[in-house]
């Protein structure tokens, strides 16, 4: 079992692309494909964007830290941060996304309101967490007093013959 | 100011702003983005993006496009996708967009459609 690789970094959205490098390394070494590797650091990506504007409320307020660890089946990634306790699991899935897509309207829906529905389901966090529950194969939020909020997110280790 | 990660140039056309984007969009940079594409859907409201060079998008750069997209609508115009890269369409089909955005081949296609 590998140990755990850990990056603290200020909760800034300069250092988004840093986090997305460092769990790509990570996803790399442990044999994922190009195309999971990129999910990886989508789900990064939202996961640390949802802790800065929801945890922190903006940037500057505090740290980040996000750790990977690679088992026999799992590639387990973990953000912290000391804000404001978001639970993804209580943002309901965009609406019409829920279903399968975008909802952006009928014909006979009136140009206006359909247009407003789409901008609706696009309010920010929604569509990071839509991306991250559908990308990773499991998705845990704890948070308490002492130790700050923690994401946890599993993807299950490619097998051969896996795609 | 922080080195931007995306490269976003505007053509000026007849009828249509086009529009190259290449490199990353994220939360670092999306209302960068997000600017250039106002200023664009104040000129005019038919737009061409050419995103072949878009090696990374995330929702925050996703949620610039649909704003766009939704201006241009309310002025019955309409914003098209030149040759979008495997990750742009990938993000807009995890989203559900993929069918709400008409795709082209080239940006000649695509502003030709207009």
């Amino acid at each position: 079992m590998a140990q755990e690789q850990l990056l603290v970094v200020p909760g800034r959205y300069k250092e988004i692309k840093r986090i997305c490098e460092f769990v790509a390394a990570g996803a790399a070494d442990a044999g994922f494909d190009a195309k999971t590797i990129f999910h990886l650091e989508l789900c990064c990506d939202e996961a640390s964007t949802n802790i800065i504007e929801h945890a922190y409320g903006e940037e500057g307020v505090g740290d980040i830290a996000i750790s990977y660890a690679v088992d026999d089946d799992d590639f387990t990634i973990v953000l912290r941060d000391t804000g404001q306790a978001f639970d993804p699991g209580n943002v309901p899935p965009p609406p019409a996304i829920g279903g399968g897509g975008v909802d952006v309207g009928t014909e006979r829906d009136s140009g206006e309101s359909r247009h407003d529905d789409l901008a609706d389901q696009m309010r920010i966090g929604g569509l990071g967490l839509h991306f991250i529950r559908n990308l990773m194969d499991e998705v845990t939020y704890t948070a308490d007093r002492r130790h700050g909020n923690q994401l946890v997110m599993v993807k299950k280790l490619q097998k051969d013959g896996d795609q | 100011m922080a080195e931007s990660l995306v490269d976003i140039q505007v053509e000026d056309l007849k009828r249509v702003e086009l529009v190259r984007v290449s490199g990353r969009i994220d939360s670092s940079n999306a209302a960068e983005f997000d600017r250039v594409l106002k200023e664009v859907a104040g000129r005019k409201h038919n737009v061409v993006l050419e995103l072949s060079g878009v090696e990374y998008i995330s929702s925050a750069g996703l949620r610039a496009i649909v704003a766009l997209w939704r201006e241009c609508q309310k002025h019955r115009g309409d914003v098209l996708l030149a040759s979008p890269s495997e990750r742009v369409v990938e993000v807009l089909t995890l989203a559900g967009l993929n069918t709400v955005f008409k795709t082209f081949d080239s940006e000649t296609a695509a502003v030709g459609s207009f």
